[in-house]
């Protein structure tokens, strides 16, 4: 090519000279930082999750190594609190947040038949900022010791209650890194959402009216817009903590007439909500897998729907119940706990719904079937001891013990990350190419489903048997220690399973066989696509007539337009 | 807490075996539900492949069917709970409820008694109550805070509350067995949250106005021997900075109250059973015991931590 | 993509710009209702002096060029909408003369309030919560002001297009929502919080 900048001495090199050749590292590196394409960002997002996962995994292993025996003295207490505290945060805000919103990325614009996101460069940014603030969280152990070298990683748990951040309990610089990277992380994800708003309402492809949407788009379409109300409440806290710490102001400082209940209701008032911002994506990937699996459309589109609106809306007025034991009123009381057990309708409608589209059909056990079906079973068990920790008298035995730890741990795993799994094998073969391998798959699934059983079932136990959480130690003869060391055992069967998931992961890129552009025979527009998409997704816009646009392809004598 | 030993356990305890069956009633169903659906229309072969099954889009009834089931369910459920709340939020108690002030420092508990004027630390003792009539005397309890959020968690006696600075809570127990009945702090507040246990313990009403009269007396001043060097190192050092010991000039505040040292079961908010040597092991080094607690490593010397150790001894 | 008859309906799809803005006006009203939840649960909680009631004075100059700086930014879209460049930018110029008075008048508040009477962020709740809700404000102010200077310059070099008419829209909705807020702000702050 030739110079195009004749009057000066610089010249544009040619595009090819820029990275060097393709496939070299610089050039992949740069692609990856500068790429502003939705796949790539999409893996990207899922790419980093997982790494943060597989650190907070490990995190994790070492709090259950220290708590499988009384007494144990392999952890000193505030390594321990600094692990719990990072596991806790990490698996939220760098895992969930990631994961969910790297399925969105890849898959909305190819399923509403779009070339890319709405705003493909604010889209890089939000994943940037998620990056790097996920970095600041984990550079905490490096950058923090601060005054007198008095902190480390952040210690003060993933909720972080008020006055135990105030600088007078909480010394050194742990605190600042824990708030600066989830008030950085909470605009990145914000950024994310808007144009996931945007790219759901204003780049569907023609003859996709709302009603058509895959249901996979419209839960994300009521998971960004609760991300976008429920995220500013915990960064004004942030923002709260941090003039509090820097600037002597006295938003949670009790001393000085604060409140420290305060912080409670601004981070609940977004920590319930995030509850089912995570949750939520992981019904979207099960009404996407589980339909397809049966051989047989979603029961009940409509309501579906609705029930995802609903869960919403409501959820953003139980914030409360993570409080029951903090001396409000009894009419208080009775309003959260009220809110909180309406939430079990429209979530028990998601799963009958679930049921009857199975109900009828064909069911094909390919692995995201399997995940999937283990999802639902768990998701009952992690629903129904929500039910009883919503009920407000029997909240006051059990908030704050190992049963919530195993509550929320069916939620997070049993729930979302099963669905996570699930996803990963069904879209797999679509964004990489290749077939997961079965066998591989089905060893993941035994053994990282025996392994999350017999870690947290018996966690249920020792929580009723008196066992708080966040103890680094405890007395021998309490009843715990059986639990205790059931429930670190499954960790190792965990551990096994995740390495054969990473193993089929890089097997079968490796080995695995060519997948066509529609290996499970599915329905939706990123089928049409071809595997993996190209960077323009498809060569023409399609159009569709039904929620089932390949399924009008491929049966012309009976399409679904006729019957929506 | 499924041996409830109190009233307000006990009313817990039945209002969670409700939602225990609820919920395992909907568990068994759903999940039947579930295994039948999954068996019964699962692929049967290559042949199954040839053919979808019939498109079903949804139906209304059924779907109105499972909106309405669950909303009943949770309509019992609701009633449930409110009724129990307001038996155990709107308790009046009665006049002669024994009144405690429980205050939670990082990470030991302060008991004050204020209408008998005793305080002692780590150690709630209460009178059993009787189900009704004369005998029935529940224990009011009022939590406060002098630094972060804890929790008074008794699994046998009482729920949650928590004790949260500058905010006056209150719970009440009423056990109706004798006993010692442990609990933790349950609201995670620093390195230390795991070792901050509470025992309550329950004795008849002699006993514990007898506990009562001990409790009153102040410790008397050792004459002669080890001790008396013992009580010359004590108040020679800093030991009177954040302890008090009645009827001296010792009146820290930061420290548990160590006047009746000897009347309570274990050191360090329950990190070990008290007895002479690990009480000699805390003189000697705190931080051993319970790294990270607010008491320093004073650098004793051999003899005056033997002295110490011996002037404690005598706190009863 | 389908194998149906071709369809005859129009495809009509919402503005992204437009959605994605209603989307930040969305998130931002969240951040302030918790905000504005903080200054209203701290009202007449401060354990020391001054108090509202001592050192608040309404801020009537402010408010009235706040809230009409709304209505010239509109007489300016119309303006553009005629295609009358010269109207647009006089009214534009007035819309950020009366941003950069009331954003003058509010750091003279501030100078008022901190060096006379001797309240700051430090000094008991209210002054926390206070400078927080009106400093969250003042810092929209900002950046509203800088979007409407950029947009100004490049109207001025001749940058802008009939095609961007859509830009200064939401620009003008974004200092809509500014002076809303400033509306919410005013009455909590300066009316209903000078009672303690």
């Amino acid at each position: 090519m030739t110079p195009q900048t004749a009057d000066d001495n610089f010249e544009i090199p040619p595009p090819e000279a820029i990275g060097h050749e393709r496939g070299s590292l610089t050039r992949i590196v740069q692609e990856l930082v500068f790429t502003v394409d939705h796949k790539k960002l999409g893996l990207m997002y899922i790419a980093s999750g997982l790494l943060f996962f597989v650190v907070a995994g490990l995190m994790a292993s070492l709090i259950r190594i220290q708590l499988a025996v009384p007494r144990n003295n392999f952890l000193e207490p505030d390594v321990f609190n600094r692990l719990f505290t990072m596991h806790g945060t990490a698996m939220v805000f760098f895992v969930g947040m990631p994961m969910l919103f790297g399925f969105a990325n890849y898959l909305i614009p190819l399923m509403v038949g779009a070339r890319d996101m709405a705003f493909p460069r604010l889209n890089a940014f939000g994943f940037w900022v998620f990056f790097f603030s996920g970095l600041l969280l984990f550079f905490s152990y490096l950058g923090a010791p601060g005054l007198y070298a008095a902190g480390s990683a952040p210690d003060v748990g993933w909720f972080a209650y008020s006055p135990l951040t105030a600088k007078a309990f909480s010394r050194g610089h742990s605190t600042d890194y824990w708030t600066l990277s989830i008030l950085l992380g909470g605009i990145g994800s914000i950024a994310t959402s808007i144009n996931i708003i945007v790219t759901a309402l204003c780049l569907r492809c023609k003859g996709m009216i709302l009603g058509r949407m895959p249901l996979f788009v419209w839960i994300y379409l009521v998971v960004a817009f609760l991300i976008i109300i429920a995220i500013p409440p915990l960064s004004a806290c942030q923002i709260m903590l941090i003039l509090d710490r820097y600037f002597g102001a006295h938003f949670f400082d009790t001393q000085a007439g604060g409140s420290a209940v305060l912080w409670q209701h601004f981070f609940w008032i977004f920590g319930h909500p995030e509850v089912y911002i995570l949750m939520l994506p992981g019904f979207a990937i099960a009404s996407e897998v589980i339909p397809v699996f049966s051989r047989k459309p979603i029961f009940g589109y409509p309501v579906m729907v609705a029930a995802s609106v609903l869960i919403a809306f409501i959820s953003l007025g139980v914030w409360a119940h993570h409080m029951f034991a903090v001396g409000m009123t009894s009419i208080g009381n009775t309003f959260f706990a009220i809110s909180t057990l309406l939430v079990a309708v429209p979530t028990g409608i998601k799963i009958f719904n679930w049921i009857g589209t199975m109900y009828g059909g064909k069911l094909r056990f390919e692995l995201p079937m399997l995940f999937c079906l283990a999802f639902l079973f768990q998701f009952l068990i992690a629903g129904l001891t929500g039910v009883m920790l919503g009920v407000a008298p029997f909240d006051w035995q059990l908030t704050d013990s190992y049963f919530v730890v195993a509550h929320f741990h069916y939620v997070l795993i049993g729930g979302l990350l099963f669905t996570i799994f699930s996803g990963i094998y069904y879209w797999y073969p679509k964004a990489l190419g290749k077939m997961p391998n079965f066998k591989l798959g089905l060893l993941h699934f035994l053994l990282f489903m025996a392994g999350f059983h017999i870690t947290f079932f018996p966690q249920h136990i020792s929580g009723f048997l008196g066992m708080p959480r966040r103890i680094y130690t405890y007395d021998a003869g309490r009843g715990w220690d059986l639990w205790n060391l059931i429930s670190s055992l499954g960790v190792i069967l965990q551990a096994a399973g995740i390495l054969f998931f990473v193993i089929n992961l890089i097997y079968s890129y490796v080995k695995g066989g060519k997948a066509g552009d529609d290996p499970w025979d599915a329905w939706t527009l990123e089928w049409a696509a071809s595997s993996p998409p190209p960077d323009y997704n498809f060569e023409t816009l399609p159009e569709v007539r039904s929620r089932r646009p390949l399924w009008d392809l491929k049966h012309p004598d009976d399409p679904d337009w006729k019957y929506e | 807490m499924f041996q409830p030993l109190s009233r307000q356990a006990e009313m817990i305890h039945s209002a969670s075996l409700v939602v225990l069956a609820i919920t395992a009633g909907i568990f068994i169903v759903v999940s039947l539900l579930l295994v039948y659906v999954v068996w019964k229309f699962r692929r049967k072969g290559p042949e199954d492949d040839l053919k979808e099954p019939p498109q079903i889009y949804g139906s209304t009834h059924i779907e109105l069917a499972w909106t309405v089931v669950p909303i009943i369910i949770v309509l019992v459920l609701i009633l449930v709970t409110s009724r129990t709340i307001g038996e155990i939020q709107n308790r009046k108690m009665p006049p002669n409820a024994v009144e405690i002030r429980l205050i939670g420092h990082q990470w030991w508990w302060e008991v004050r008694y204020e209408k008998e004027g005793i305080v002692t630390a780590n150690e709630l003792h209460v009178p059993v109550s009787q189900r009704t009539g004369e005998g029935m005397r529940p224990t009011q309890i009022f939590l406060e805070s002098a630094d972060v959020i804890h929790s008074f968690w008794v699994p046998q006696l009482a729920g949650k509350t928590d004790l949260v600075p500058n905010k006056k809570n209150q719970t009440w127990i009423e056990p109706f067995a004798k006993g010692t009945f442990f609990g933790n702090c349950a609201e995670y507040c620093g390195t230390q949250h795991a070792n901050m246990l509470l025992r309550v313990v329950v004795e008849d009403p002699e006993d514990y106005e007898k506990w009562v009269q001990t409790m009153k007396q102040p410790p008397a001043a050792p004459q002669t021997g080890l001790a008396a060097q013992g009580h010359k190192a004590f108040f020679e050092n800093s030991c009177i900075n954040c302890h008090t010991v009645d009827g001296t000039i010792a009146g820290g505040v930061y420290g548990p109250d160590l006047s009746k040292l000897m009347t309570r079961q274990t050191i360090g908010a329950g990190v070990a059973p008290l007895t002479p040597e690990t009480l000699r092991a805390w003189v000697r080094d705190p931080q051993t015991l319970k790294t990270g607690c607010f008491m320093p490593d004073m650098k004793l010397l051999d003899s005056e931590v033997d002295a110490i150790t011996a002037y404690l001894l005598t706190l009863k | 993509m389908t194998a149906a008859p071709a369809q005859s309906l129009e495809w009509k799809l919402p503005s992204a710009r437009k959605v994605a803005v209603i989307s930040l006006i969305l998130t931002e009203s969240s951040l302030f209702t918790i905000f504005l939840v903080a200054y209203l649960f701290y009202m007449g909680k401060s354990l020391n002096g001054p108090y509202p009631s001592e050192v608040l004075a309404f801020p009537l100059l402010a408010t009235i060029a706040l809230l009409s700086s709304s209505v010239t930014i509109v007489f300016s879209e119309m303006a553009l909408h005629r295609g009358n460049k010269a109207a647009f930018h006089v009214w534009w110029a007035i819309t950020i003369g009366l941003g950069t008075y009331f954003l003058w008048f509010t750091g003279m508040e501030w100078k008022h309030l901190i060096f006379t009477e001797n309240l700051t962020l430090a000094t008991n709740v209210f002054g926390t919560t206070f400078y927080a809700l009106v400093g969250l404000h003042a810092s929209h102010v900002i950046i509203g002001l800088l979007l409407l200077t950029l947009v100004f310059v490049l109207s001025l070099l001749g940058k802008v297009a009939g095609d961007h008419r859509e830009h200064i829209e939401m620009i003008s909705w974004y200092w809509h929502f500014v002076d809303a807020i400033w509306i919410v702000v005013v009455t909590v702050v300066y009316l209903i919080s000078t009672r303690y």
